[in-house]
């Protein structure tokens, strides 16, 4: 399980990285969504890999062996909150310079040929 | 049950005074701009008050080594979020406030008015800058520095353009990934130790297995490269003088702040995770700070020489002087960091001012003549403008002029002004420091005091090139109308360069227990995680 995460969020990352070094505001967009995908999976990996564990505890007397951490799950819940809110800020900035420019590459202009 | 004592909820007032007054403004009509200058001019002043307040407790001995906790909702230290305010961040809280009400006046005219939600997005930025230098943890320093950049985008594109929208968007993109390693770099700590607290960080680094101290160094860095994108560090801060010299000024005023929170994320986490207390770890990464720092005053040197235009000049600046900031942080010695953090005072005010300045003296040059000034010294071309025959010179001119001096002195570091004061003590530190050790002054150390006087000299041919050709080269038939809501703003932070320079040795003195503190970073996890919360049973006094 470790590895098929691992990969996947290798992958995601490494495709966003790729998506955001390109030239028009739409592989760029799609780039960091991709890897505030792999980042989220990234953070909720490093509160290890449980499965069939509870995050929230029933009562004082628990073994805390038997509950997964539920704090990078909170964390990764604001994580989403956060970046979905500043990539849809960044849309509506990339369709007023596609209206205002006239051209959807990043620089504003179309490069010489 | 019993309360909290009133003093110790100042700590959260700089964070919810923004909030508020900047939700309100939210639903009050556009068209009452004064109304909302009111509102705005208000808050701001009650955080300039709070600050002050926040200033004179800690410093004052009101908290127990002057350091004041507040746990957010009543949770326990580790578990919840701590608030903490020391002498660092009290004095980062009252540049703000500074800073904050300058450019709002200096907005009063004409930027406050153009486009929507000038004033709210304003407010939500001093919520973040706020926030930030309050927070002790550090998932909700990603969450200040979120609200922070996101009034941030708002206010770059605000009164917006062609040209706004291209800067900003590079700007935007770049602080999106910039974010992305935040997370990253915060998710790897966590899983190396455990925990998030900052002051519970600096117990646990010294206990942790080989494996572990790999997971925090790796994390460590990988923050440290979020933090230096906003600080712009070379080569991470190419977006920089272009997003400056984009941004409306009272806006860029601003900015100029944003990339010393920058640094101050970087000193407050280094000087947490890795100073003395963290065993085998300690000192990990100064060094490397250092030489980044250096790399990035000869960038910025550099394009400060080569800027035509005056907010790209200013840019530069910024850039100079978050460098020396980064390299004296990498020194990792305590007189030198109470310098450098003198340093930051005074050219953070001095280069807002200049912000502000630059958009007036624009209005001095005919259009054009910027991207000519360059051009004509490379290729020594003359141009003979008319003589001058008796004309006196206009009032506004030589306010413009003297308030163009005084920022030029201060950021190039000259006499008699804070910079001079600044410059001289961090190479009085510095080789004091070396000579302590008995064995020489370091080769570094050397470069560092070359390239500081260096990066003066630059900043004074560019400065003096800016000046030559705005003040005197131009004929100026009839002097630009100055409003006192415009001149005001630039007088009050150079005024506050020169109390500055004059109460130089109380200020150094605070500087000097701030620095301490900040070495002593076990002090820091004795007091906020021993902060009791308040009791719930009546009878039980829980409060300090």
């Amino acid at each position: 399980m470790e590895m098929v995460l691992a990969i996947s969020i290798g992958v995601l990352f490494g495709s966003g990285i790729w998506l955001i070094l390109r030239p028009r505001t739409f592989q760029l967009i799609t780039g960091l969504l991709l890897m505030s995908y792999a980042v989220n999976l990234f953070i909720f990996a490093m509160g290890r890999l449980w499965i069939d564990r509870p995050p929230i505890t029933p009562g004082p007397a628990i073994d805390p062996a038997q509950f997964a951490d539920p704090l990078p799950q909170a964390l990764v819940l604001t994580a989403i909150v956060i970046g979905f809110a500043t990539t849809a800020l960044y849309l509506v900035i990339m369709i007023g310079a596609r209206g205002l420019t006239g051209s959807d590459h990043v620089d504003g202009r179309e490069p010489k040929e | 049950m019993t309360a909290l004592p009133v003093l110790q909820h100042l700590i959260i007032l700089p964070v919810l005074l923004p909030l508020l007054a900047g939700a309100l403004m939210i639903i009050i009509d556009e068209r009452r701009h004064g109304l909302k200058l009111a509102i705005s001019l208000s808050s701001s002043l009650a955080q300039g008050a709070t600050a002050i307040v926040l200033l004179m407790l800690v410093d004052g001995g009101h908290w127990e080594n002057g350091i004041g906790v507040y746990l957010a909702s009543n949770w326990q230290a580790p578990f919840g979020i701590a608030l903490m305010v020391d002498r660092l961040a009290a004095m980062m809280l009252v540049l703000t406030a500074a800073i904050a009400l300058a450019a709002q006046v200096f907005s009063a005219r004409s930027w406050g008015r153009i486009g929507v939600h000038f004033h709210s997005l304003f407010q939500f930025l001093l919520m973040g800058l706020n926030g930030a230098f309050l927070t002790n943890d550090l998932f909700n320093l990603f969450v200040f520095f979120e609200v922070m950049l996101a009034a941030s985008y708002g206010l770059v594109l605000h009164a917006y353009n062609l040209r706004r929208i291209q800067a900003g968007m590079q700007y935007i993109a770049i602080n999106l990934v910039a974010s992305f390693l935040f997370l990253i770099g915060v998710a790897l700590i966590y899983a190396a130790t455990g925990t998030l607290n900052l002051s519970d960080l600096t117990g646990r680094v010294a206990g942790l297995g080989a494996q572990d101290a790999y997971l925090l160094c790796i994390g460590a860095s990988v923050l440290a490269l979020a933090f230096l994108i906003k600080g712009a560090m070379w080569p991470l801060g190419f977006w920089l003088p272009r997003t400056y010299a984009m941004a409306s000024p009272p806006v860029g005023a601003m900015f100029v702040l944003m990339t010393k929170v920058g640094v101050y994320a970087m000193l407050r986490v280094w000087f947490a995770v890795f100073g003395d207390g963290a065993g085998a770890l300690a000192g990990f990464g100064f060094q490397a700070l250092a030489v980044a720092g250096m790399a990035t005053i000869v960038f910025g040197a550099i394009g400060m020489l080569a800027s035509q235009e005056g907010t790209r000049m200013a840019g530069y600046g910024a850039i100079v002087s978050s460098g020396t900031l980064m390299a004296v942080i990498g020194q990792f010695q305590g007189e030198v960091l109470a310098a450098g953090l003198y340093y930051l005072l005074g050219s953070t005010l001095a280069m807002s001012a200049f912000m502000l300045l630059v958009e007036l003296t624009d209005r001095l040059r005919p259009p054009g003549i910027s991207v000519l000034a360059v051009t004509m010294e490379a290729f020594a071309i003359e141009d003979n403008p008319e003589d001058p025959v008796g004309v006196g010179i206009p009032g506004t001119i030589a306010f413009l002029a003297l308030s163009f001096v005084g920022c030029a002195l201060v950021i190039s570091g000259m006499p008699p002004l804070a910079g001079f004061v600044a410059k001289f003590s961090l190479l009085h530190a510095m080789l004091d420091a070396a000579a302590a050790t008995g064995d020489g002054v370091p080769v570094m150390t050397w470069l560092f005091i070359v390239l500081l006087i260096a990066a003066g000299l630059a900043a004074i041919i560019s400065l003096m090139r800016f000046g030559v050709r705005t003040f005197w080269a131009t004929a100026i038939d009839v002097p630009p109308k100055l409003r006192f809501s415009e001149a005001i703003p630039i007088g009050m932070l150079l005024i506050l360069c020169v109390a500055l320079t004059a109460g130089a040795g109380g200020m150094l003195d605070y500087l000097g227990c701030t620095a301490d503190g900040l070495l002593h970073g076990g002090q820091y996890a004795e007091r906020v995680l021993a902060e009791p919360p308040v009791a719930r049973t009546p009878g039980k006094d829980g409060a300090q």
